[in-house]
C-alpha cells in the first residue's frame, strides 16, 4: 500500500490499471445487471472515470481553491503540487476503501502546512471543494441515467465523506499536537527563578496563572530556595494581567510554603486593577509582604539581608 | 522509638529520623519542655529533614512545643522542611503559623543566635 506520494514536480501522465477495460464497462452500463452492481464495482468505475479526467479535474479544483481565496499562505505552484498529491491519495483511498494511507498522508501534509499558518477552515474547505468538483463530474457523466447516478452517489458520498473527515481530523490533531508542544515550551520558559544576590531570589511571573502553572511555579521556587539557600524571595507579578480568588490563594500558598523552608517572600508589582479586584473579592493578603514595584522589593530584600548599596564617588563621571 | 534530644550550648536539638507515632510525638514534647528547664535552654531546634510527611497531629504538636517553649523562655525553630513536604502541608492548610522556620540546621542555629543576642542586648543588635 502506498503510504504517501511526494508531490510530483509536474502533472505526469500516470500509467494506471487498464483504464480501457474499466471504461468499457462504464460505457456499457447495461451490461452489468443493476441488482448485482455492488458498491465496490461502482467505486472502481468512479475511480477509473476520475483518473481519466485527472488533469482537467485537478486544474478545475486548483482554480476553485484560488478563486475561493483558500490557502493564501502558499504560492500557486505549491498549491498545485499539494493538490496533485492530495488528488492521487484521494483516489487511492476511494479505490481501496481503506483510510490508513490517507490518514498517514493527512498527518504528513498537516505537519508541512500547520507551521505555514494554514487554518482548519481552509483545510476543510479544500477537501470539500474537491468532493464537489468530483461529484459534479460524476453528475455530468451519469446525468442521462438517473437510477445509475443515484447508485453512483450512494457509493461515492459515504467514501468521500469518510476521507474528508479523516483529513480534517488529521489536521486538527496535528494542530493540537503543535499547540500542546508550544504550551509545554511556554510553561518551561515562563518560570525562571533568578538569583540576584547571595540568598536573594527573584521570580518574575509573566502571563496568566492557572492551577497547574501555579503548582509548578511553587515547586520550582521551593527547589530553588533549597539549592540557593535563599532567605528572601521577591515575586514580581507586574506581568500578570488579571487575578482571581484562586490565583490569589495559590500565591498565598506559595508564600506559606516558602516560609516553611525559612524563606521570606515579598510580592511586588500589584497593578491597580489587581489591587482593586483583591480588595473587592475580599482575599486576605494581610500575611503577605507587598511592595509597590520590583525596585522597592529588591531594596526591601537587601535591607532584610543586611546589604547596603552605596554609590562609589569615583565611579561617577 | 523516641527522638534523641541533644544539648548544644544553650540550645536543644531534636532530630526526627523516622515517621513518629502520636505517642512518640507526645514523648518528644514532654521531653523537650522538661529539658528546657533542666538545661536553661534558650532555643530549641526541631530538624525534620528526614520526614517525608507531616500530618495535622505532628503540626499541632510542634505548635504546642513552640508555645510551651516560649512560656518557659526558649525560642523554637523548625528546620529542614522539604519542598514536597512544604507543598503538601500548605495544601492541607497546615502552615505552622506562629512557629519560626529555617532552611536547615545551620540556618536554625544562626537564627537562634540572632534572636538570643537581640534579646540579651535589649534590641540593640543590628544587621551587619
Amino acid at each position: 500500500m502506498r503510504a504517501y506520494r511526494s508531490p510530483a514536480p509536474g502533472p505526469p501522465a500516470r500509467p494506471r490499471l487498464a483504464p480501457a477495460r474499466i471504461s468499457r464497462r462504464s460505457v456499457e452500463p447495461d451490461a452489468v445487471p443493476s441488482a448485482r452492481t455492488s458498491k465496490a464495482v461502482l467505486l472502481r468505475e468512479i475511480v477509473a472515470h476520475l483518473r481519466q479526467g485527472r488533469t482537467q479535474l485537478r486544474d478545475e479544483w486548483v482554480r476553485r481553491i484560488i478563486e475561493a481565496r483558500l490557502l493564501t499562505a502558499m504560492s500557486q505552484d505549491e498549491i498545485f503540487m499539494e493538490a496533485t498529491s492530495v488528488y492521487d491519495n484521494y483516489l487511492d483511498a476511494l479505490e481501496t476503501g481503506t483510510l490508513e494511507a490517507v490518514q498517514a498522508y493527512a498527518g504528513q501534509l498537516s505537519e508541512r502546512i500547520v507551521p505555514r499558518g494554514v487554518e482548519t477552515r481552509e483545510v476543510v474547505g479544500i477537501v470539500l471543494l474537491l468532493r464537489d468538483v468530483l461529484a459534479r463530474s460524476l453528475f455530468a457523466k451519469y446525468r442521462a441515467d438517473f437510477q445509475l447516478l443515484n447508485r453512483i452517489l450512494d457509493a461515492y458520498e459515504p467514501a468521500a465523506n469518510r476521507i474528508a473527515t479523516t483529513v480534517a481530523v488529521g489536521f486538527v490533531q496535528e494542530r493540537e499536537r503543535v499547540i500542546r508542544e508550544q504550551q509545554e515550551a511556554i510553561r518551561e520558559l515562563s518560570t525562571p527563578v533568578l538569583p540576584v544576590r547571595e540568598r536573594l531570589l527573584i521570580l518574575p511571573i509573566i502571563g496568566l496563572i492557572d492551577a497547574q502553572r501555579a503548582r509548578q511555579l511553587t515547586e520550582q521556587l521551593l527547589r530553588a530556595i533549597r539549592s540557593n539557600r535563599a532567605k528572601v524571595v521577591v515575586i514580581d507579578i507586574t506581568g500578570v494581567p488579571a487575578m482571581d480568588a484562586n490565583v490569589a490563594n495559590h500565591l498565598v500558598r506559595t508564600v506559606d510554603a516558602s516560609r516553611l523552608q525559612g524563606a521570606m517572600v515579598i510580592v511586588t508589582g500589584l497593578s491597580p486593577e489587581i489591587a482593586q479586584t483583591l480588595v473587592t473579592i475580599g482575599v486576605d493578603l494581610s500575611k503577605m509582604n507587598t511592595v509597590g514595584d520590583l525596585q522597592g522589593g529588591i531594596e526591601e530584600a537587601e535591607r532584610l539581608l543586611g546589604y547596603q548599596v552605596v554609590p562609589v564617588p569615583e565611579a561617577r563621571r | 522509638m523516641g527522638v534523641p534530644i541533644l544539648k548544644q550550648g544553650y540550645y536543644l536539638i531534636a532530630t526526627i529520623q523516622t515517621a513518629l507515632t502520636d505517642t512518640d510525638l507526645q514523648g518528644l514534647r514532654d521531653g523537650l519542655i522538661a529539658q528546657i528547664g533542666r538545661y536553661r535552654a534558650r532555643g530549641v531546634i526541631i530538624d525534620i529533614t528526614a520526614l517525608d510527611v507531616m500530618d495535622s497531629f505532628a503540626v499541632r504538636t510542634v505548635q504546642d512545643i513552640a508555645q510551651m517553649g516560649r512560656l518557659r523562655g526558649a525560642e523554637t525553630v523548625i528546620v529542614g522542611v522539604q519542598p514536597e513536604v512544604a507543598l503538601s502541608m500548605v495544601e492541607l492548610g497546615l502552615t505552622l503559623a506562629g512557629v519560626n522556620t529555617a532552611l536547615d540546621l545551620e540556618e536554625g542555629l544562626i537564627f537562634l543566635d540572632e534572636r538570643t543576642k537581640r534579646a540579651s542586648k535589649g534590641g540593640e543588635a543590628r544587621a551587619p
